[in-house]
């Protein structure tokens, strides 16, 4: 219990304190002194700097804890909420806005995005039926998650302009570019309810680890808990590529680097996710924003290029653990 | 207490009969042991007790109750199944392996100091407590077979169901096994056990439901049940029932007679 508590007070102080660091980074340094005075940068902080921050903690937290809620779920240390195509889905709702040209409105591509993962998360329950089955579960998902990439790809073959076609693979790479407090206004209750949705799983999971029969025989009921973990993940996966485009890894990653501190108890890892998977994001996009390149580094390259090298070692340590 | 039984139960899987009809009751504070030879519907039916499966016909009461009278959670707390094989998919310690036991009764926050005595209890009585803090994949699987009943056990359940807790231990603990059962049973509770061995059988239960083809042969005190032709109708083999100059009795199964 203490190890984790200060886990979570650590990882709490760290994200604060990372967060400041990001308000100050950027093609401009702003030293924290230069706030107070009425210098004129301070609306680069408030406008721009404040609510990107702000999204890359609120994302963070959501693709982190759908990992750790994911994994739990499905036993597997390698479950990414990718996994059952939502986020395809929500990507391939804001690559149908490209693809028409409605993305002079702001406010259009995140709701074609949330309409794909709503209509996804729909598909996907409907597929899965009454069953509670995790195997019909995980098929449905990589089922779902191909057709909407394979229509993700028709859409770009078929753009009607380079530039849309431009646009739309620009898009996919996942970034926090210029995102407004209108983005945050949008994620902050979708991924706040997700996030509930998520936390009320915890208990129930651990009672998985010891296998579907003994978690019914306690009184698991693995109806419930499928539900809430497609509507808690769709919410959050839902929200982020909404907002930010698809960035993958963090769900994969976070769950991994905090069970050493925490252990394997599938509940203990939720909290620790969260506050990693924003810690993770808010530094990963400060670096970008930092690195002096001609434009900017996105996001969603930036953590693949991570996560490569990542799996690369859990790897080696598996092959070393089955040796 | 209360009497759990199947009144008229079948069940069928894929199409198949695998259960049924068949009825039959436990009492508590008794060990019953669940024969037959695979295939005759013993998994089968602890699963239709512990509610994994609801049968096709019939139904399962608890106290003259059906089952499905009750909320999950009453049943969780009355009912605990060790399952045959003992999955665990997270290396967690012993104890919060152990703790997970409570679930069917904890509250929605922390632990209460009636969960903790009962997994101080049920690792007393599997003598778990010495390797506590040991993850799961570095027990022995004695060790983890103990630590699989201390699960069960702390959920404190009026019935406890186990499927062949028996498998891959060496002859001491199954031993041990089979004498923490019969403490559970002692404590008052009922314990229905899926076993193989009929030695171990009719020395351990208080009764014994003989099942075939998913249907009762014969249910009653072990000497009256496992007699050499009923062994050799059931199971198609010659047996030889005797007793070692200690008084325990034993089952020696030599030729098939089929």
């Amino acid at each position: 219990m203490s190890r984790s508590l200060s886990l979570n007070l650590g990882l709490g102080v760290a994200l604060l304190a990372a967060m400041l660091l990001s308000l100050m980074a950027g093609k401009v340094w702003i030293p924290l002194d230069a706030w107070i005075a009425g210098d004129a940068r301070w609306p680069i902080i408030a406008e721009l700097r404040l609510p990107r921050t702000a999204l890359a903690a609120l994302v963070g937290a959501g693709l982190g804890l759908s990992g750790a809620a994911m994994q739990g779920y499905l036993r597997n240390p390698l479950a990414d909420p990718g996994l059952f195509g939502v986020s395809s889905g929500a990507a391939l709702g804001a690559v149908i806005s490209l693809y028409f040209g409605y993305a002079a409105a702001p406010w259009l591509l995140p709701t074609f995005a949330l309409a794909g993962a709503a209509i996804t998360m729909a598909l996907l329950a409907l597929l899965v039926g009454q069953s509670g089955s995790i195997i019909v579960f995980t098929l449905a998902g990589v089922i779902l998650s191909s057709v909407a990439g394979s229509m993700t790809a028709l859409a770009i073959s078929l753009a009607p302009t380079p530039f849309a076609t431009a646009q739309i693979v620009t898009w996919l790479m996942g970034a926090l570019t210029d995102r407004s407090w209108d983005d945050v206004r949008l994620a902050l209750p979708l991924l706040a309810l997700g996030c509930l949705l998520l936390a009320f799983t915890g208990r129930t999971l651990d009672a998985l680890t010891l296998g579907e029969p003994a978690a019914r025989s306690m009184g698991v009921d693995p109806r419930r808990l499928q539900l809430l973990i497609v509507i808690g993940v769709a919410l959050c996966v839902g929200a982020s590529v909404a907002t930010a485009g698809i960035i993958g890894f963090v769900g994969l990653i976070v769950p991994h680097l905090v069970r050493p501190f925490v252990g394997n108890r599938p509940s203990a890892v939720l909290l620790p996710s969260a506050l990693a998977g924003a810690l993770l994001l808010v530094l990963a996009d400060s670096l970008v924003r930092a690195i002096p390149t001609v434009s900017e580094l996105r996001l969603g390259i930036a953590m693949s290029m991570l996560g490569g090298p990542f799996f690369l070692v859990l790897l080696l340590r598996m092959r070393r653990r089955f040796a | 207490m209360s009497v759990l039984a199947v009144e008229g139960i079948t069940l069928r899987l894929g199409g198949r009969r695998v259960l049924g009809p068949l009825s039959a009751a436990f009492a508590p504070g008794r060990v019953t042991a669940v024969l037959g030879p695979n295939g005759a519907g013993k998994s089968s039916l602890l699963a239709c007790l512990a509610g994994l499966h609801t049968p096709d016909e019939g139904q399962v009461q608890l106290g003259g109750q059906p089952r499905s009278t009750f909320a999950l959670r009453d049943l969780a707390r009355q009912i605990g199944l060790l399952p045959q094989g003992g999955d665990v998919h997270w290396d967690v310690d012993v104890a919060t392996l152990v703790a997970l036991g409570r679930y069917p009764h904890r509250a929605r926050w922390g632990e209460t100091e009636a969960d903790r005595q009962a997994v101080a209890r049920a690792m007393e009585a599997t003598d778990t407590a010495r390797f506590a803090s040991r993850t799961m994949t570095a027990l022995s699987g004695g060790e983890r077979a103990r630590v699989l009943m201390a699960r069960v056990l702390a959920g404190e359940p009026q019935w406890l169901l186990a499927d062949e807790p028996l498998a891959n231990l060496d002859p001491a603990h199954q031993l041990e096994t089979l004498a923490c059962l019969r403490d559970v049973a002692r404590g008052g509770a009922g314990v229905i056990v899926v076993l193989h061995d009929l030695g171990h059988a009719l020395r351990v239960a208080d009764e014994i439901l003989l099942l075939r083809d998913g249907e009762a042969i014969a249910q009653g005190v072990p000497d009256a049940v496992l007699t050499p032709e009923r062994i050799a109708a059931t199971y198609g083999v010659s047996a030889e029932i005797g007793t070692t100059p200690d008084g325990e009795r034993y089952i020696v199964t030599s030729s098939l007679v089929r």
